[in-house]
């Protein structure tokens, strides 16, 4: 059970040349082949149809497409009147304009009014590289997650992207998706399981280890926290890695399960420490299980120009800093 | 849409008398909310609620209804009070405003009744919900829509740069089935509009972004049926109907004073009426009708 075969995960995972690809184009898939099924859903876009790939939609189905320009704040209650009405409705910017700018329209047209919107953050996180700081949007999941009703997931590749966006049409309620921009290593397949608060263990160490951390990773950096346990396999130490798409609803029973099986969780995130979902995570474990946790994501800081790899190890988000966080905490208990 | 006999128009500015006594009523029983607004918009809320709305006071769900969409939702006492008179929900609910447990949120909340069309309070995002609701329709139907969606809008929310995406939005999209109505009140909270933040030349400015606009006197109810038909008949634009009212409208000591934007009687400035009889004179002004007694309450 919960190894990697059962998951059916990507079998070139730990090659060193693993397939990559941007996590959004899965959504631009996703939303293509939603928008064929179900003849209700619309997209809406504020002057970024190709770079958040909903290009494919757009041009597949124009009459059910809008282009509102750079109007994040009237796009989210655009999109609530087109729910209104029987529409189900995706609007997609760049994560820091939406949900950004346009948090209270989100809040109160969309959730407080209970309207089947998604909203599509793409190029979340520090790894939008040479944009720097200001379209590095790493406080999305904490101010999304914090409206009641509103569904957040943070897709960890393209494929995953592409069941969540399928999964978000189907629910009916709002949804947001965090896209990150650039290519993320493909660690799952077509095959691998995925539903909306559901959790999967994608990594347990062989040999029997004794299981003595584990890891919660979510959306881009699920790869680095993988690759992390393994390293501390290597070192004898054994760390079971849980894959949490959904931030909200939280999968509770799967959360718990690591926490009393691990005695110590490392939350992996790109995304500000503070409000996110290891925040998540304790705000749970704390209630039921108090479990010693360190959390990897940015410290407090805004973000700053760079190759996604070099921000992401400068804001210790690596494979060595997932590493060495989970050793300290092995080395406390 | 008929026109409007002599007779009609005395019927439905006695019935904006009636709400605006509900209006008072609310307020006082509620000690909190908006009261210039509500009462300036009286007539133009009947008007539409008891003629030229396409709706079903008892199938709020009928799915062929015109829309209504209060974007400036501060000002629902005058919603409230009119749903109630068009026989949505018992005018004796409308008491409840603002109360524990109320269907009538102090700001609207479709959810807690179900037969409003938006929840909205924080301003400025309701003319964007209409044109999604408007641009929906047309993706369905066409240009053959016989559905119309009616944006209440205050003009101090014209302040915020939403409503202008919104503007842009529908003036490119040549929504003929969206009619905007702007309070034009002159008001908000913190004084005159032109004071705080000047609108003018407001019409210019719609005109400009592609939509028919019209001017009228908002407590003409012959004014305000006749600007709704020519909005409804105007095909390659959206429609907006500048109506301007008289903020107050219905009480001497209210009329025209911004003070009362969001004080009800009883905690309003107390130059001209002391606190405690602010309600009973609001009250009594409107039941005799400024001291000419109406024949048919006698």
């Amino acid at each position: 059970m919960n190894d990697m075969a059962d998951q059916k995960l990507n079998p070139k995972l730990f090659d060193k040349d693993v397939e990559q690809a941007p996590i959004r184009k899965g959504f631009g898939e996703g939303l293509l082949q939603a928008g064929e099924e179900d003849p209700r859903v619309v997209a809406l876009c504020a002057d970024l149809t190709e770079s958040t790939t909903m290009i494919r939609f757009a041009k597949k189905f124009p009459a059910r497409f809008v282009n509102v320009g750079i109007g994040e704040q009237s796009m989210a209650s655009v999109a609530s009147g087109m729910s209104a009405m029987g529409k189900i409705p995706f609007f997609s910017s760049y994560a820091m304009f939406s949900p950004g700018r346009n948090w209270e329209q989100i809040r109160t047209t969309i959730a407080y009014n209970n309207r089947n919107c998604k909203i599509i953050g793409s190029h979340a996180g520090i790894s939008v590289g040479p944009d720097g700081g200001t379209h590095q949007a790493v406080e999305d999941i904490a101010i999304t997650r914090v409206i009641p009703r509103m569904v957040v997931i943070a897709p960890c590749d393209s494929i995953e992207a592409k069941k969540a966006t399928l999964a978000a049409a189907k629910y009916d309620g709002p949804v947001y998706i965090r896209l990150a921009r650039e290519g993320t290593p493909i660690v799952t397949t077509l095959d691998t399981p995925f539903a909306i608060g559901k959790a999967e263990i994608f990594f347990t160490p062989k040999n029997g280890l004794e299981i003595k951390v584990g890891i919660i990773a979510t959306g881009s950096l699920v790869y680095n926290a993988i690759m992390a346990a393994k390293e501390l396999e290597a070192a004898g130490i054994g760390a079971k890695v849980l894959n949490l798409p959904t931030i909200k609803p939280l999968d509770e029973e799967a959360v718990l399960a690591l926490a009393k099986e691990a005695g110590a969780i490392v939350s992996v995130e790109e995304h500000q420490r503070k409000g996110g979902m290891g925040s998540a995570v304790a705000e749970y474990l704390v209630q039921v299980h108090p479990t010693k946790q360190a959390f990897i994501g940015v410290d407090d800081k805004f973000g700053q120009s760079g190759t996604p790899s070099e921000l992401v190890e400068h804001y210790g988000m690596g494979i060595s800093a997932i590493v060495s966080a989970a050793k300290k905490l092995v080395s406390q208990s | 849409m008929e026109h409007l006999h002599d007779e009609r128009i005395k019927e439905l500015e006695l019935k904006a008398n009636d709400i605006r006594q509900t209006i008072i009523e609310m307020l006082i029983e509620a000690g909190s909310g908006h009261t210039a607004g509500p009462l300036g918009m009286a007539d133009v809320f009947t008007l539409l609620y008891f003629h030229a709305l396409r709706h079903d006071p008892k199938h709020p769900e009928w799915s062929e209804r015109d829309r209504l969409i209060l974007s400036n939702g501060h000002i629902c006492p005058v919603l409230y009070a009119t749903m109630a008179h068009a026989g949505y929900f018992s005018v004796e609910e409308c008491k409840t405003l603002r109360k524990f447990g109320s269907r009538l949120q102090g700001h609207p909340h479709r959810e807690w009744l179900p037969a409003l069309e938006t929840s909205s309070g924080p301003l400025g995002s309701g003319l964007s919900q209409a044109v999604g609701m408007a641009l929906a329709e047309r993706m369905d139907h066409g240009k053959q829509s016989s559905k119309f969606f009616y944006c209440m809008l205050g003009d101090g929310e014209l302040d915020c740069g939403q409503i202008w995406e919104a503007v842009m939005l529908a003036g490119k999209e040549k929504l003929h089935n969206l009619i905007g109505i702007i309070d034009r009140n002159n008001i908000q909270i913190d004084g005159f509009t032109e004071d705080i933040m000047p609108l003018e030349p407001l019409k210019d400015k719609w005109e400009s972004f592609g939509w028919h606009v019209q001017e009228i006197d908002g407590h003409n109810m012959e004014a305000i049926n006749n600007a709704i038909q020519e909005a409804k008949a105007i095909f390659n634009k959206p429609s907006v109907i500048i109506a301007h009212t008289i903020p107050g409208k219905g009480v001497d000591f209210t009329e025209r004073r911004f003070e009362w934007h969001g004080n009800p009687p009883g905690k309003g400035p107390v130059d001209v009426v002391p606190k405690e009889k602010q309600g009973v004179e609001a009250l009594n002004e409107l039941r005799t009708l400024r001291g000419l007694i109406r024949s048919e309450h006698e």
